[in-house]
């Protein structure tokens, strides 16, 4: 009977996760198609379609556009929560509390609304559509998460740290570059790697703000809508990918900083 | 020294509070003052009215594509507890505690994927010669093959597929947070198995589960991409209706209304639930 039971477990977790990874797993896999539609039979493997990515220029172009939007969005949702954290850990002014629920407010509108708030803001004002504001978008989007993220880095004890350096003489800028930084590195580095994952596969606020220039998640949309071939698995597998590539490192770095920072 | 302290906390906090204020509330606003013009014709008249709440009022389309939504998001949360429960109860008390982590990070793999082509993946699946037809088909479920794609079946999959990953994270930290003495004290004293999931291990984990199902609740309402690539236009819910506002109709004041009724919605979700949205254990 308990046999019967662990099995059971067993079978439904194998089940689930099949659940969960079948997509990925015939993404990945059909980006190797050597025939042309992304559908069983398996032919290959092939890199037929990631030349034709590559070939593309729209699709190079688009990949360009959302590797600079995602770094220069996710420095300034770092730098931004980074200050506010440490103004509001280190300095508590009067309305912490509540400065700290308005920078979190974001977090409860879904980007749908944000984008189009945006949109007819920048209608309003004139202003182009343009890759600038979705940068601009991005950053709302992750200037709450930023701000999360390193205000539970920082930890009372610290403190004393900044303190102790303030008693010796040194200025206020000495102090957040040679300290406060140093301290909450790993919180810094989760930070920016999230809001950069994040703005490299975000759509809707992209979709509203970008003009002809546009990023990669638009770009494989509107290549969705032509038909389909197994090259937008190719360019799904290199999303994929970055990400991965991005997430692990964010987990080394942390690991490498947290042993540095634990020797005596 | 307060005054000091005070000045210096404000210009470090400052550059975040403009940015949101800029980019966040300032947009916010002008949605609201949208939603009280009008669109007449090919023109936008200014004049304040509440024409479009009048609209919300009233128009079945509208009443068709908010009640399909929350029908859709329900639904989603759920099937995706459902799904999550049983597979979080499996890795927080099956699988050895070293392997949770590896296991949790494999649940969640696909969260990595482009949104866009995970969507469209689930279309390929669905399809009229995708693999589920052919299996069913195979297993002689079905003798013709069957419309999946663009149902509401379709797009309720795709979100339970991506919700899974959420919840069944949410509910695997609430269940290792329940210390262990507690289901071996019930032991002894005599309680069944059952009486001890039922009595001590579902009450805990309620927490999880609110978040979980809030998290999913706030994020698949909002959705514009699933419900367009995997349930397409036959059945439309409200994201779907407000984008049709403002690329075909160009309707920004009708589309704004309808922002607000998805903010006041999750606004409202969020009212109800907020003091068990912790995952932090209580003491």
């Amino acid at each position: 009977m308990k046999l019967l039971r662990g099995s059971i477990a067993w079978i439904y977790a194998l089940v689930v996760f099949g659940f969960i990874l079948l997509p990925v797993v015939s993404l990945v896999v059909f980006s190797f198609q050597a025939t042309n539609l992304p559908l069983p039979p398996f032919a290959g493997p092939s890199l037929r379609w990631y030349e034709a990515l590559f070939a593309d220029s729209g699709m190079v172009e688009a990949l360009r556009n959302s590797l600079i939007v995602g770094v220069i969005s996710a420095f300034f949702s770092t730098m931004l929560g980074f200050l506010s954290a440490y103004g509001l850990a280190r300095y508590r002014p009067a309305g912490a509390q509540a400065t700290r629920a308005a920078l979190m407010t974001p977090l409860g509108v879904s980007y749908l609304v944000i984008g189009f708030g945006l949109a007819i803001t920048a209608n309003e004002l004139a202003l182009g559509r343009s890759l600038v504001l979705v940068t601009l978008g991005h950053i709302i989007i992750n200037l709450p998460l930023a701000f999360a993220i390193i205000l539970s880095q920082m930890r009372d004890e610290d403190e004393t740290l900044e303190k102790a350096a303030r008693d010796l003489g040194a200025n206020e800028w000495i102090v957040i570059t040679r300290i406060a930084i140093p301290v909450v590195l790993p919180g810094l580095l989760a930070a920016f790697l999230l809001s950069f994952t994040l703005s490299w596969d975000e759509f809707i606020i992209a979709f509203f703000l970008a003009d002809f220039d546009v990023t990669l998640p638009i770009e494989i949309w509107s290549q969705l809508r032509t038909g389909l071939d197994a090259k937008t698995n190719a360019a799904g597998t290199l999303v994929f990918a970055i990400s991965v590539v991005t997430l692990t490192l964010a987990y080394v770095l942390n690991r490498a900083v947290q042993q540095r920072s634990r020797r005596p | 020294m307060t005054i000091r302290r005070n000045w210096q906390g404000w210009a470090l906090v400052g550059p975040a509070l403009l940015v949101t204020l800029v980019l966040f509330a300032a947009p916010m606003v002008m949605v609201i003052l949208t939603s009280l013009h009008r669109r007449t014709g090919g023109t936008t008249d200014r004049t304040l009215s509440l024409d479009n709440y009048v609209r919300l009022a009233t128009d079945s389309t509208i009443h068709q594509a908010l009640l399909n939504s929350l029908e859709v998001v329900g639904l989603t949360v759920f099937f995706s507890t459902l799904v999550s429960y049983p597979l979080a109860y499996i890795i927080a008390f099956r699988v050895p505690v070293k392997w949770q982590a590896l296991v949790l990070l494999l649940t969640v793999v696909p969260f990595w994927t482009s949104y866009v082509v995970r969507s469209y993946s689930w279309l390929l699946v669905l399809a009229k010669n995708g693999v589920m037809n052919q299996s069913l088909q195979s297993f002689g479920l079905i003798g013709e093959p069957i419309t999946l794609a663009n149902t509401r079946f379709a797009t309720v999959l795709a979100f339970v597929h991506f919700f899974v990953m959420v919840s069944t994270l949410t509910i695997y930290a609430s269940l290792r947070q329940i210390p262990n003495n507690l289901p071996l004290a019930a032991r002894d004293l005599g309680a069944s198995p059952w009486h001890v999931f039922t009595r001590i291990t579902l009450p805990l984990s309620i927490p999880g589960v609110t978040v979980g199902a809030f998290l999913t609740f706030v994020l698949a309402i909002g959705d514009y991409i699933t419900p367009q690539i995997v349930g397409g236009g036959n059945e439309l819910l409200l994201p779907q209706l407000l984008m049709l506002q403002v690329s075909r109709r160009g309707d920004f004041p009708l589309a704004a209304a309808m922002a607000l009724v998805l903010l006041v919605i999750v606004a409202a979700v969020y009212a109800v639930s907020a003091k068990n949205l912790t995952l932090e254990r209580r003491r």
